[in-house]
């Protein structure tokens, strides 16, 4: 993950609290999500940016998540992600969060 | 799920960009309060 962006997180994390914050991602696949997930949880993995060795274990989700369509007015969803559920390996991406999520239960 | 929440989008251009993310969150009833597109070209 870019490292400023890295840095926005915990700022954004300190300045709101990681228990009022909700992490969505929009990455296009497993691997990607797994990656940006896996930083947000337990630390930057590739320890290069300001998240290395910071465990936010911040709740984190896909935007292609079932959960989060239901969340979304339909059309409002159609219209800004629509496509991209049927374009992106939806299953993976979604197993590869939920992997993520597990270890950390 | 995102009723009174604060959220952090990640988008990603090959995938889902922040601004599309983040007007789902809106309607949703979060509020965005850090949205990024990382590009990985």
């Amino acid at each position: 993950m870019d490292l400023q962006n890295q840095q926005a997180i915990l700022e954004a994390t300190r300045q709101h609290g990681k228990e009022n914050l909700v992490v969505l991602l929009g990455a296009p696949d497993a691997e990607s999500s797994a990656m940006a997930a896996e930083t947000v949880v337990s630390g930057d993995p590739t320890y290069a940016g300001p998240l290395a060795g910071v465990q936010l274990d911040l709740p984190v989700f896909h935007v292609l998540e079932e959960s989060v369509r239901e969340a979304v007015p339909r059309q409002l969803y159609e219209a800004e992600v629509g496509i991209m559920g049927a374009v992106l390996d939806k299953a993976a991406i979604v197993a590869s969060l939920e992997a993520v999520r597990a270890r950390v239960r | 799920m995102f009723d009174g929440k604060k959220v952090i989008v990640l988008g990603e251009r090959d995938g889902v960009a922040a601004p599309a993310i983040a007007a789902c969150v809106r309607g949703a009833g979060g509020q965005v309060v850090l949205a990024v597109t990382e590009c990985f070209a």
